[in-house]
């Protein structure tokens, strides 16, 4: 094979990988929007969307189509260039992590290996920081550029919530990275392998990281809510004293591209929790060749769908945080436990790498 | 690849002189996002994959959204040209720059030539490697830089807080 023709079939292999990722993508964020409204209304004793098309299936095209078709509306005291740039920039990010998340193993297809991830960065976890750490800028230049009370007021709350838990978002994995020796995504994946022993209730349990760094998990988990401006930390778009918060003067599509990229968000922390903790795609893979590619995918879909229902489960159930607890809770309460849980897990970390004895799934 | 460079380092430049000649503050500190963002991308031109990604985590995703955290609650507007400028600096100014750049400029044509390159590959910049040098070669000021942040943040709790 020479070297122009493997560089041609990478291009398409991207091309093509990236378009099929973000049609799922896209599509499942139009149908996590129909389940959110379904589950919060089945939890409200309600039937929620019925009348487009079975069960109100066909209600995210009609909302997709009416949120096409109703008028822009701008302020006409808006800052122009970034009233606009602030829900494209929304939408970058959060479409940028989803090029790191890997989602399946590996195969190969007339030849060539096929990997399932867009791309596979060997700093692939600090590359999701990253760029999560830059979607503030779209709340906050949404809030400012309004040049409305409501928008800026929205806009200053979540972007101080968003620097303060992603803190603790960051020292939740820091446990797993220790553990792991590696920043890789797929090489975390990989490390989960197998079960805990061989026989007894061990053998029950898979090697998930989930059991080692419990702590790192629910600080994770709840940061990651946070970061997402869910309920019950939604204080960026409190409608009872905001209007909408940061989206108040967005109107039609710019509105819809707020939406979706806050539903993409949500996917793509439901992916890390995946990833870091829940062994990715791995789970029992049998059969023929094509249901050993199938199933590892199914795996890691069902996964981040667990974790998607539990999130609107939790829209469900809880009240909203006032300001000042939540600030309180992020600095005083899930800061100090995510730093406690950094030099405990270290300590074990040094005491299996000396003592030798019992193997974590990265020192093999 | 040099392409790539090129974009960027460009984008870099322009982005820069946007910095110091924007009137409206926000645009000045996204002006300065992008700069960092370019450099973050020449930095993963340059095989230094953890660099890039701290350089946007800490100046482009922290320290820059305290600044415009900031800007927003001073809800500083345009601003007209500068009315107290000292006639000193006018003309003592731009001839000290050109100085200036002309000395860096003849440094690294003595160092490398006007067609030089820097062997990126014999340097190991994984986060592994890094964090080996960080934490063996350089424990003692890594530490001390760590007091010397903490100090800082004790200090601005101090300064802040109204009684105690």
């Amino acid at each position: 094979m020479t070297m122009s023709s493997s560089t041609e079939f990478l291009l398409i292999e991207s091309v093509i990988k990236i378009a099929v990722i973000m049609f799922v993508l896209l599509t499942a964020i139009a149908y996590l929007t129909w389940l959110e409204r379904k589950v919060i209304g089945h939890i409200q004793a309600r039937w929620g969307p019925y009348r487009v098309g079975p069960h109100g299936l066909l209600q995210p095209l009609a909302d997709g189509l009416k949120f096409m078709f109703k008028e822009d509306i701008a302020p006409l005291e808006a800052d122009g260039p970034l009233y606009w740039l602030a829900p494209f920039l929304a939408f970058l990010m959060a479409f940028l992590s989803i090029a790191v998340i890997p989602f399946g193993e590996s195969f190969t297809l007339a030849g060539h290996r096929i990997a399932l991830q867009i791309t596979d960065l060997n700093v692939g976890l600090l590359f999701i920081f990253a760029v999560t750490s830059l979607g503030v800028y779209s709340v906050a230049l949404a809030g400012w550029s309004s040049n409305s009370k409501y928008p800026l007021l929205g806009g200053l709350r979540s972007s101080a919530q968003m620097i303060s838990y992603e803190i603790s978002l960051t020292l939740g994995v820091i446990g797993v990275v220790m553990i792991a020796g590696t920043l890789s995504l797929r090489e975390i994946v990989n490390q989960q392998a197998g079960l805990w022993a061989h026989s007894g209730v061990l053998s029950l349990l898979p090697r998930w990281n989930l059991f080692l760094q419990p702590v790192g998990f629910l600080v994770y988990f709840i940061a990651a809510i946070a970061e997402t401006n869910r309920i019950p930390f939604d204080l960026p778009e409190s409608e009872t004293e905001l209007v909408a918060g940061f989206h108040t003067e967005y109107s039609s599509f710019k509105f819809a591209i707020f939406f979706m990229s806050e539903y993409a968000n949500m996917i793509t922390v439901a992916a890390v929790a995946t990833l870091l903790f829940f062994g990715g795609w791995l789970g029992p893979v049998f059969g023929p060749a094509p249901l050993r590619v199938i199933l590892p995918v199914f795996w890691f879909t069902l996964k981040v769908f667990c974790f998607l229902f539990f999130y609107i489960w939790v829209r469900g159930t809880l009240p909203r945080f006032r300001y000042d607890q939540l600030m309180a809770f992020g600095w005083k309460v899930l800061l100090p436990v995510g730093l406690l849980n950094i030099p405990l897990t270290s300590a074990v970390v040094a005491w299996m790498h000396y003592s030798g004895g019992f193997r974590l799934p990265g020192s093999g | 690849m040099e392409i790539l460079f090129y974009i960027f380092a460009g984008l870099a430049v322009i982005a820069a002189l946007s910095v110091v000649l924007q009137r409206t503050p926000v645009y000045s500190a996204l002006s300065l996002i992008v700069v960092l963002a370019s450099l973050a991308v020449i930095y993963l031109l340059l095989d230094a994959p953890f660099i890039a990604m701290v350089q946007v985590i800490v100046y482009a995703g922290a320290i820059m959204v305290l600044f415009v955290l900031v800007i927003m609650l001073l809800n500083a507007g345009h601003e007209g040209p500068s009315q107290h400028r000292a006639k000193f600096a006018r003309w003592v100014g731009p001839p000290l720059l050109v100085a200036f750049l002309a000395e860096v400029a003849i440094l690294i044509w003595k160092q490398f030539g006007l067609t030089g390159t820097a062997n990126a590959a014999a340097l190991d910049a994984s986060p592994a490697a890094i964090g080996r040098v960080l934490f063996r070669g350089y424990v003692l000021p890594f530490e001390l830089t760590a007091i010397l942040i903490l100090v800082a943040v004790l200090g601005a709790v101090v300064l802040a807080k109204k009684q105690f």
